[in-house]
């Protein structure tokens, strides 16, 4: 058991999970008051003692359903059964008779044909039968994912295979309409407010369905190819790593809600870092000056006011298509700490550009100011193709005279602009009547000039270019900004 | 002052998990299994429990409930900032002290510090009071995310051993190991001392059947329908991009005045009219109140 929990705890820090010693030595000793055959105690008791922030339960989840899946004798596959089908999958009960006669016979997957899936599927969400929709998962997998053993992909793609064969919408359509007719007397009886909950009760099922479908794949990996082996190619990135060019719905998601914690503990650690930086030099002068109301004793040292370091920040965001994500998390991220500066001014571009501080000034929640920005802001000049030198030179024409050297200037984008001239000579002006001008890239760095990418003629012209994949380095660049 | 007796085998609170989930049900709480789990290893382990989440999850219930299960006393911490040791641990009741070296004026030193630094001049706070009990306590450190970190380091080291030194008593060493509840609404990220030394339980909000169920154990006359429909319109509310979820208090409060009010079925236009109860910003109450209507309109 210690070496399975000690390759637990590696793939957990492989995840990116700061697991201390102690804690796995907290975790050894919880899961030995514990019953070993209850797993959902079980993966408590490793939660509680291994997981300590809640947007690190999913990368948990996903690693623990790998190491330990095959725990408690329910769930135990042997090889020879792996790819076929076995007895105890069809439950008795409602509908299994019939499947269960025909199966005696052939004893492979065509005794179950599809009609008798898709009727499994109804009765046991329409019931809401969990030992039904388990075996539904199994059934389904077997028939529809095509899983071949020893082929290196991941779970996804036999998840989506199996899932489009099961018509799922479809039979969420049925039961709300049948709903809608059994409601006795009148066929229209169903409000339109039973009728939402109703089809989120059972969209709710579904649910719980398509986790079973997951678990029933992912059991069938372990036994194939090791949960070693598996949990690397399932493995998940925290919310703080996910690449922002890439991130799926769910991932976003995500990453929306990591980034109100994120903006707490960036206010957190700049106000600290100012509160330091508060004290100047002793103001000598003033001190004796002082001194004369203690009788000449300098009782009350003063000091000299520092340099007023909260920095105007002008964020300049290219949100065309495949680096809109990145421009939503950031301008997010630096509107929810604007108290960190003395100003914060947004502009956002694709071949036009536009203001749109004053959105987030109207807006009560940065999400609904990204969300009008998207609709509001007028940035589609020519073809809605990103021209990063148009919108330069606009923008030096229009709010150029407002850069002083109190502003920092931030540039967000991949510099991709569609072969269109780069116009750097605007961003060197820009630089010398600024502070500073950085440019974050949500590009890998390897990619950098490639193709129509001319962010080396903008780097010469800027103090500092950063790649900024994700929302950890995202983070990083603005807690040096202060 | 007192030594914990070593040899003596601490003596279990709970026979199982299921036992713990079973006594909380007892005193009105309902608990899943990942939660009763943890209360039972908080137990064997020795260990505080830190209970994060949004507000009105169940944190602080979680721990007067454990409190009231065992026939513990509850012993309550509530943070905010800038509380600190003379709050949280103890404190020199100095008035008292100094009135009594008025009244010994001319005693030595000596003698006037022995007598002023004792019991009689002791305020106890909170932490030195759960340290110091005989009997079965829970300590509460409520909505820890609210204190500084020098604060959260004071809190740090009280809960590793379980004994706080007075410079001028001595030790004072906990004869048991008290339940420990730090609560935090995570408004702030705990430093990861703090979260290591402890189990980790997310109170996240619950199932629609376990809304269900807490509406029906929590109030009264209440017919299963209703708690029913309650617990589904909430989840729907909670599935919306709001600025601030409705937490179980606010279904609570909805669910007792629409039982007040008679109400044996929620309609749309109920919902709408007592939104309020539920939501508590303006934009929210509109976005929802059109969420609502534009089913309406496409149905
Ligand atoms: N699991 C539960 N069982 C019963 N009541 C609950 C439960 N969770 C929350 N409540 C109720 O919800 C309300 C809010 O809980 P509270 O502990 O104050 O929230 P928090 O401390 O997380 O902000 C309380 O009135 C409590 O009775
Ligand atoms: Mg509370």
């Amino acid at each position: 058991m210690l070496d399975v929990l000690t390759g637990f705890v590696a793939e957990l820090r492989r995840s990116g999970l700061p697991v201390s010693v102690t804690e796995a030595a907290d975790a050894a000793e919880a899961i030995r008051h514990v019953p070993l055959e209850d797993r959902q105690a079980f993966k408590y008791a490793l939660g509680a003692t291994l997981v300590k922030s809640s947007a690190h339960w999913r990368a948990f989840d996903t690693a623990f359903e790998v190491y330990f899946s095959l725990r408690g004798s329910q769930y135990e596959i042997g090889t020879d059964e792996l790819f076929g089908t076995r007895e105890e999958d069809v439950p008795g009960g409602v509908g299994a008779g019939e499947v269960r006669e025909r199966r005696d016979g052939a004893g492979g997957l065509e005794a179950v044909s599809p009609e008798e899936i898709a009727a499994m599927l109804y009765r046991a969400l329409r019931d809401r039968d969990k030992a039904m929709l388990a075996a539904v998962a199994r059934l389904a997998v077997r028939l529809y994912a095509g899983m071949e053993p020893g082929r290196p992909v991941g779970g996804t793609y036999y998840f989506y295979r199996t899932l489009r064969n099961l018509d799922l919408d479809g039979v969420v359509e049925r039961l709300v309409d049948e709903a809608r007719g059994t409601v006795p007397g009148d066929a229209e009886a169903l409000t339109p407010l039973e009728e939402r909950l109703l089809e989120e009760e059972y969209r709710a099922r579904v649910e719980e369905l398509q986790r079973e479908i997951e678990a029933e794949i992912r059991r069938r990996l372990v036994s194939d190819r090791g949960a070693g082996a598996l949990a690397q190619a399932l493995r998940k990135p925290l919310p703080e790593d996910v690449d922002f060019m890439h991130a799926s719905r769910e991932e976003l998601v995500m990453m929306r809600r990591a980034i109100q914690p994120l903006a707490r503990k960036l206010q957190a650690r700049l106000a600290r870092k100012r509160r330091h930086l508060r004290r100047g030099a002793l103001d000598f002068r003033s001190t004796v000056r002082h001194s004369l109301s203690y009788g000449g004793v300098p009782a009350d040292p003063r000091f000299r006011h520092p340099r007023p370091s909260k920095p105007e920040i002008v964020v300049i965001a290219d949100i065309s298509g495949s680096v809109a994500a990145f421009a939503r998390f950031t301008l997010h991220l630096v509107h929810a700490i604007g108290a960190q500066f003395s100003q914060v001014r947004s502009f956002v571009f694709i071949d036009g550009i536009d203001e749109v501080s004053r959105i987030f000034e109207r807006c009560e929640t940065v999400t609904e100011a990204v969300h009008r920005v998207n609709q509001e802001a007028d940035v589609v000049w020519v073809d809605g193709h990103s021209d990063y030198g148009h919108a330069l030179g606009v923008f030096r024409e229009r709010w150029g005279r407002q850069i002083g050297p109190k502003t920092s200037i931030i540039v967000l984008g991949d510099a991709r602009s569609n072969y269109h001239s780069p116009e750097a000579w605007v961003l060197k002006e820009l630089q010398q009547r600024a502070r500073h001008v950085y440019w974050l890239n949500p590009e890998p760095k390897s990619y950098w000039g490639s193709g129509d990418s001319i962010i080396e003629q903008y780097a010469q012209f800027c103090d500092g270019v950063y790649e900024c994949r994700n929302l950890r380095q995202l983070g990083a660049f603005v807690e040096n900004l202060v | 002052m007192s030594g914990r007796d070593e040899g003596g085998a601490r003596r279990e609170r709970f026979a199982s998990v299921a036992a713990v989930r079973e006594q909380l049900h007892s005193v009105g709480y309902l608990a899943d299994d990942g939660l009763s789990g943890v209360v039972y290893l908080a137990d064997r382990l020795g260990k505080p429990v830190l209970v994060e989440g949004p507000a009105g999850t169940g944190k602080t219930e979680l721990a007067k409930s454990v409190a009231a299960m065992t026939g513990a006393r509850l012993i309550r911490l509530q943070c905010y900032e800038g509380l600190d040791e003379s709050k949280a641990l103890y404190e020199w009741n100095y008035k008292r002290q100094l009135l009594r070296i008025q009244v010994e004026q001319g005693a030595a030193w000596a003698d006037i510090e022995e007598d002023i630094f004792t019991e009689e001049f002791l305020l106890t706070r909170p932490l030195l009071e759960a340290i110091r009990a005989s009997e079965p306590v829970v300590l509460l450190i409520d909505e820890v995310d609210r204190v500084e970190i020098e604060t959260e380091a004071l809190l740090l080291e009280v809960l590793s051993d379980y004994q706080v030194s007075i410079p001028e008593l001595g030790t004072v060493t906990a004869t048991q190991i008290p339940l420990v509840f730090l609560t935090s609404n995570n408004t702030r990220e705990l430093s990861e001392a703090l979260k290591r030394r402890c189990l980790y339980l997310h109170l996240d909000y619950p199932s629609v059947e376990r809304e269900r169920e807490i509406v029906l154990v929590k109030v009264p006359g209440i017919s299963e329908q209703l708690a029913d429909q309650v617990a589904r319109i909430v989840r729907s509310l909670r599935s919306l991009d709001l600025k601030k979820h409705p937490s179980i208090s606010e279904t609570l409060d909805w669910s007792r005045t629409l039982v007040l009010l008679g109400i044996e079925s929620v309609d749309a236009e109920t919902t709408r009219e007592t939104l309020n109860l539920l939501l508590k910003y303006r934009s929210d109450i509109e976005a929802a109140s059109k969420e609502l209507g534009a089913t309406a309109m496409t149905a």
